[in-house]
């Protein structure tokens, strides 16, 4: 545990807090949106708020894979899985997701579908190896730290001359998530989300350098700073964006720069451009329609694409009207303002994507923090 | 463990011998023929040899002490069936043992019942009863009735085994669940999540390799000194699946209460925390076989963490936390870091078949 544990330690913590608390101006309010699931599970599994003052209010981001996956998406990968012949596989946290009439892959396999929840794309390879009269699919999700190894076993699927393993690509990109969230304005102008500033991606970071955010910087004047997803790093990263806040500066500052370079992981970035190309638009769960904000396979390799290999076609897909992941993923509302968070929707029965992975905010504020609110809740009763 | 099999001898019911080293079950073993006869009296009576089973009726008749009588059941469906500490032998007469002792018993019997899939091999088989005799021999208890049952090639995995166990409680003593009290403190025997570790590293997705053994051993020796030391504990639970987490909740919500544990107090192995860094698990939630939650009085810690201290068992027993008056039943934690967060019941499945 070296090199994780000095980062959770409990003085470095407590002097952190006391900078924070000395440096926040009293007489206003700081909103910064931790974009990474990977940061809000570290707020509220280490009970970092406990440690920032009541000014500094942390707004959970969309950057949890499973969560931004529309239930249209969720509907396909069951659909996908029911086919004859098909093994899917995936990794675990989309297995509970739930789709349209709360169907989900977990309850496919109930039913009898091969659905394999696996580690790595190798696991996928090896399933594809060892069923050759099999289809294997792998369900591809997540953001730029997840796409390098998708690209890798599309390579050596290529090299192996395997031909019975495809991919369904629904790999997004962070900057574009951003943008939109920033973009996004209420019908008479105003922005959506009032942000001060963003605790930027860890490990995305790693993949893709420091240079992406300086859009935002430069063009929406918001302080980025890339922390690591450890409790004492969040800390860290979240003084940054107040003294920036106060000195009234939007620069891109690299907390994490253990493991974040200026270039990010240039090998990286080369094979996943080699096998990928920007999609025209995808549909992301909150954010809606959102412009080359994911990729696909391209056509050089459209053989190990299962888009193009498997027609899957699903109805019209169908989300609870209640459900508000979508403002919650856009940081327009918080859990607590659901009125299915913890009646309806809970992590053993979830109705929204936000409650099945634990990196989602729902999921993260009834595992670890619904002590605090049900408290502020029977003291405003008691008042 | 590795034990080897009883050397062979020729059967008394005048059937070829049992291939003990390259033999497989077949489903002979369980028809009722003397086949099964054969597999009985070679494999189970020859290895568990107690007076009781040796008279091989369909019943063990039996007196127990004076006092309460206490009697558990669990069905063990564990993979791999050999793990690094153990195998489901071991862990099918520990976890007995633990549930009749955490009632405050002094376990003394056993059943046991094999579910086997055809084509299990003999070897195998032997190897686990052998190791479920020596558990059992460690424990003080002895495996007194049985059954087999043999069912067909892709019906089982391997095998199945079943286990069920009498005990007695001594007068004065009263432990369970629903007794926890605000002011009352939580000890644990020794490092949490072994087990579960040393499970996950030998399954097949998963491969990556650790030093960590499976925790699984029998509880009752420690709990009888704890009882000697203070009779008026108020609860006592083995954390398996589900880990402390589980459990704790289980306990606060039986009891009415809420729960502060302390996250600096608990007793991890370095090992363990790195592993569940890597599989993105909470050490929390992970399976014990061989711990045990002790609740008992503020007053009376301090005599109770010496009496663990002073057993082999509870040589890493800790205090790790406390109860609450809490009408919500939270169960929470104090983090290393300086704040508070919930530690909430385990939803979904951590990790399947751990057990």
């Amino acid at each position: 545990m070296k090199y994780i544990e000095e980062f959770r330690d409990a003085e470095l913590a407590q002097g952190l807090s006391v900078a924070i608390k000395a440096e926040a101006d009293p007489e206003r309010t700081y909103r910064f949106m931790e974009f990474c699931g990977g940061h809000t599970h570290a707020l509220a599994r280490y009970g970092v708020e406990d440690l920032l003052p009541g000014n500094v209010r942390m707004i959970h981001g969309p950057g949890c894979p499973v969560c931004v996956l529309p239930v249209g998406k969720v509907d396909e990968a069951v659909a996908l899985a029911t086919q004859e012949d098909v093994i899917l596989c995936t990794y675990a946290d989309l297995m509970r997701v739930p789709g349209t009439k709360y169907e989900s892959l977990i309850k496919a396999r109930s039913k009898g579908a091969d659905v394999r929840m696996v580690y790595s794309t190798m696991d996928a390879l090896n399933i594809a190896q060892e069923n050759p009269d099999r289809e294997v699919v792998f369900f591809a999700i997540g953001f730029e730290t997840t796409t390098p190894p998708t690209a890798v076993a599309i390579k050596q699927a290529q090299a192996m001359g395997l031909k019975n393993f495809s991919v369904y690509c629904n790999h997004v990109l962070t900057p574009a998530a951003m943008r939109a969230i920033l973009g996004a304005h209420t019908p008479e102008g105003a922005p959506n989300v009032i942000l001060d500033g963003f605790v930027g991606p860890a490990h995305v970071s790693a993949v893709i350098g420091t240079q992406p955010y300086e859009e935002f910087t430069d063009d929406y004047k918001k302080p980025v700073v890339i922390a690591g997803f450890e409790p004492l790093d969040v800390m860290q990263s979240i003084l940054q964006l107040i003294r920036q806040t106060n000195e009234g500066r939007a620069q891109v500052e690299n907390e994490y720069a253990r493991a974040v370079t200026p270039s990010g992981n240039v090998k990286a970035q080369d094979l996943v451009a080699e096998v990928f190309e920007l999609r025209d638009e995808f549909s992301w769960r909150g954010l809606g329609s959102v412009p080359l904000s994911a990729l696909q396979i391209r056509e050089e390799f459209a053989q190990f694409d299962a888009e193009k290999r498997f027609s899957v076609d699903v109805p019209e897909p169908k989300e609870n009207k209640l459900c508000e992941c979508g403002a919650i993923l856009r940081g327009e509302k918080t859990p607590m303002d659901c009125t299915l968070f913890g009646t309806s929707c809970t992590p053993d029965n979830p109705m929204g994507a936000c409650m099945v992975s634990s990196e989602g905010a729902c999921a993260a504020h009834w595992t670890y923090g619904r002590f605090r609110s049900e408290a502020e809740a029977e003291l405003e009763a008691a008042v | 463990m590795n034990v080897a099999p009883k050397p062979q001898k020729p059967s008394k019911k005048g059937a070829r011998p049992l291939d003990l080293k390259k033999g497989r079950v077949d489903m002979s073993h369980g028809a009722g023929g003397r086949s099964m006869a054969q597999l009985i009296e070679d494999v189970f009576v020859e290895t568990f040899d107690n007076e009781l089973l040796n008279r091989e009726h369909d019943a063990a008749m039996f007196r127990l002490p004076e006092g309460r009588v206490v009697m558990s059941t669990d069905s063990f469906v564990i993979s791999p069936l050999f793990f690094p500490g153990g195998n489901i032998g071991s862990l099918a007469v520990h976890g007995t043992v633990n549930d009749v002792a955490m009632a405050g018993a002094k376990p003394y019997y056993l059943t046991a019942g094999f579910i086997i899939e055809e084509g299990f091999p003999l070897s195998d088989l032997a190897e686990i009863v052998t190791s479920m005799a020596a558990a059992a021999k460690e424990a003080g208890v002895s495996i007194v009735t049985g059954d087999t049952k043999v069912v067909e090639r892709g019906h089982g995995d391997g095998i199945f085994i079943n286990t069920a166990g009498v005990g007695v409680v001594r007068d004065g003593v009263n432990v369970c669940g629903d007794l926890a009290k605000p002011g009352d403190k939580i000890l644990v025997n020794g490092t949490l999540g072994d087990h579960g570790v040393a499970v996950m590293s030998k399954r097949e997705n998963l491969s990556f390799t650790t030093e960590i053994l499976s925790d699984s051993q029998s509880l009752n020796g420690l709990v009888q000194d704890m009882l000697d030391a203070v009779p008026d504990m108020h609860v006592l639970r083995d954390p398996t699946r589900g880990g402390l987490a589980a459990t704790l909740n289980e306990i606060a919500h039986q009891s009415g209460v809420g729960v502060e544990l302390f996250e600096k107090e608990l007793p991890i192995r370095t090992e363990v925390k790195s592993a569940c860094e890597l599989l993105g698990l909470d050490p929390l939630y992970v399976a014990n076989e061989g711990k045990l939650i002790a609740i008992c009085p503020a007053d009376k810690a301090d005599e109770l963490l010496a009496a663990m201290r002073a057993h082999p068992k509870g040589k890493d027993a800790a205090i790790v936390g406390e109860v609450l008056e809490d009408s919500r039943c939270f169960v929470r934690m104090k983090t290393q870091l300086g704040g508070t967060r919930m530690v909430d019941w385990l939803a979904g499945e951590q990790l399947p078949r751990i057990c």
